[in-house]
C-alpha cells in the first residue's frame, strides 16, 4: 500500500507568490556564502541540505490523496484541486484507450473537497468508471450542481465516464477491490466522515475536516478505536490547539496536539499532518512540524510515533 | 493530581501537583471551580502555581482555557506561574502561551495581578 499526496492544503487552494519565491532564493543565497559556487557537486550538496521550506514547498492544492494498492483499480480520497494533476498522470500512464476504474472516497461535500472534479480528465474519457463512495446521501446532487450553469460550462451529463454512487453507512465495513473499508462519523459542519483502509496487513486512515471535543470521552474512545494500530493516519491539523478550542471552536477542524495524542493512544506508526491552514507559509508549516515532533518526543510513553507534514507530491510506502 | 491553597498578599495561590491528563482533568476542573468564583474586580486575583505540574494534556489545557474565560467574564484576574520546562514546551507548541497569562514564578504573577 502506498499513499500519494496530490493536494494537502485546507479550505481553499493557494499558490506561492513572486515575493514568496524571492524570499526563498534570498534565504538560500544567504546560507551559501561559504559554498564554492563554481563546483556543481558542492552546489548539489548545499541544496540537498536546505530545509524543505526553502528548497521546496508544501504546495497549495486542496484535498486529494491516492492510495496505490497494487490492484488495477484506483483509490482516490476527495476531489480537491489536486485531482487535476492525478488525472493528468493517469492519462500519461494509461492513455485514453485503456478504461480505468476509480473508487473515489469523499470525506464530505464542501467546495474544497469536490472542486477538482470538473478538471479530472478521466471523467471525459468513455469507458472509465468512477465509483463515488460517500456517507452523504446528497453527494450526487452536490457533484451535479457544481457542473451546472452558470458555475461551469460542462454539465455532469456530458461526462463520458460511467458514474456510480455508493452511500455507505458509518461503522459498517465493506470491501472494494480487495481492500476492507470502513467509515467513521466526524464533527464538522454538514458532517464529515473518516475512512479506514486495510489491505494485506497494512492500514491507512484518512481523517480530515474533523473537530474533536476534548471533553467527550466517548468520542475520543471512538477515534482511538478507528485509528487503532494504523500504519498511517492522515489527520486534520489545521490549527493550533489554542485556536481550535477558542477563537476557531466550531469551525470543524483540529490541531497537531490532538493528532499526536490520539495517535499515541491508538499506537499509530505514522501521523501525517494534513489540511494545512491556507494562511500559513512554508516556513510556518515547517516550524509546526518541528514543534510537533518535539511534542511527540516529550510526551512519548514507550511508543514512538513518526510525525510528518503532508505536501503535494509526498509519496509514502506503508 | 493534588491541589493546595495559600496566599501571597491579597492574591490567592493555588498550587497544583501531578499530571493534568485525560484521567485527571475532570478532578482538576472540579478542584479549580470554587476558586474561580471570587475572581472578581473586588475579590482576590488567582495565581495557579504550576511548579509541581509535570505534564498537561489537551484536555488539561482546555480546563485552563475555560477557567480564564470564566474569570474574564467576571472581570477578574487569573494567571499561571512557574511552568516546568516540559509544560513550558507544551504551552508553546499548543500556543497557550499566547492566550493565557504566564509568569516565570508566583511572586512575579502576584506582583502583576495584585492591587
Amino acid at each position: 500500500m502506498k499513499l500519494i499526496c496530490w493536494g494537502t492544503r485546507g479550505s481553499i487552494p493557494v499558490s506561492l507568490t513572486a515575493p514568496d519565491v524571492r524570499a526563498k532564493i534570498v534565504r538560500a543565497l544567504q546560507g551559501a556564502v561559504a559554498v564554492d559556487l563554481a563546483d556543481p557537486t558542492a552546489i548539489d550538496a548545499y541544496v540537498a541540505g536546505l530545509g524543505f521550506d526553502v528548497a521546496g514547498t508544501f504546495g497549495g492544492h486542496s484535498s486529494c490523496l491516492q492510495i496505490e494498492t497494487g490492484s488495477a483499480e484506483h483509490i482516490v480520497l476527495d476531489l480537491g484541486t489536486g485531482v487535476r494533476a492525478l488525472g493528468q498522470q493517469m492519462l500519461t500512464r494509461f492513455g485514453p484507450q485503456a478504461p480505468q476504474t476509480y473508487h473515489v472516497f469523499l470525506s464530505h461535500l464542501h467546495w474544497d473537497h469536490i472542486m477538482g472534479l470538473p478538471f479530472f480528465t478521466p471523467v471525459y474519457i468513455p469507458g472509465n468508471r468512477i465509483v463515488v463512495h460517500t456517507c452523504h446521501p446528497h453527494a450526487e446532487f452536490a457533484l451535479r450542481r457544481q457542473q451546472d450553469e452558470p458555475s461551469f460550462p460542462v454539465r455532469f451529463e456530458q461526462f463520458s465516464a460511467q458514474f456510480e454512487f455508493h452511500v455507505a453507512t458509518p461503522g459498517a465495513p465493506f470491501e472494494v477491490d480487495g481492500t476492507r473499508v470502513v467509515a467513521h462519523a466526524q464533527r464538522h459542519s454538514g458532517d464529515s466522515y473518516g475512512w479506514r483502509f486495510e489491505r494485506a496487513g497494512k492500514c491507512l486512515v484518512y481523517s480530515t475536516d474533523s473537530e474533536h471535543r476534548l471533553e467527550d470521552e466517548d468520542e475520543r474512545a471512538g477515534f482511538i478505536a478507528f485509528f487503532d494500530q494504523a500504519d498511517v493516519v492522515v489527520f486534520d491539523a489545521m490549527y493550533s490547539l489554542a485556536d481550535a478550542i477558542s477563537v476557531k471552536a466550531d469551525w470543524g477542524h483540529s490541531s497537531n496536539i490532538v493528532g499526536v495524542e490520539l495517535c499515541q493512544a491508538a499506537r499509530v506508526k505514522r501521523l501525517v499532518m494534513f489540511h494545512h491552514e491556507p494562511a500559513y507559509s512554508d516556513s510556518q508549516i515547517a516550524q509546526i512540524l518541528d514543534e510537533t515532533r518535539r511534542f511527540e518526543q516529550i510526551t512519548r510513553d514507550g511508543h514512538e510515533l513518526e510525525v510528518l507534514s503532508a505536501y503535494d507530491g509526498l509519496e509514502l510506502s506503508l | 493530581m493534588e491541589v493546595s491553597t495559600g496566599n501571597v498578599g491579597a492574591t490567592r495561590v493555588l498550587r497544583v501537583r501531578g499530571r493534568l491528563d485525560h484521567s485527571q482533568a475532570k478532578d482538576f476542573e472540579a478542584a479549580l471551580a470554587p476558586h474561580l468564583l471570587p475572581c472578581t474586580p473586588t475579590g482576590s486575583p488567582l495565581v495557579l502555581d504550576f511548579s509541581g505540574v509535570v505534564y498537561v494534556s489537551s484536555v488539561g489545557l482546555r480546563v485552563l482555557l475555560l477557567a480564564a474565560k470564566q474569570v474574564k467574564t467576571q472581570q477578574g484576574r487569573i494567571a499561571i506561574a512557574a511552568l516546568t520546562p516540559i509544560v513550558t514546551e507544551v504551552f508553546q507548541v499548543s500556543h497557550f502561551n499566547m492566550v493565557l497569562s504566564v509568569f516565570p514564578d508566583v511572586a512575579a504573577a502576584a506582583a502583576e495581578l495584585g492591587p
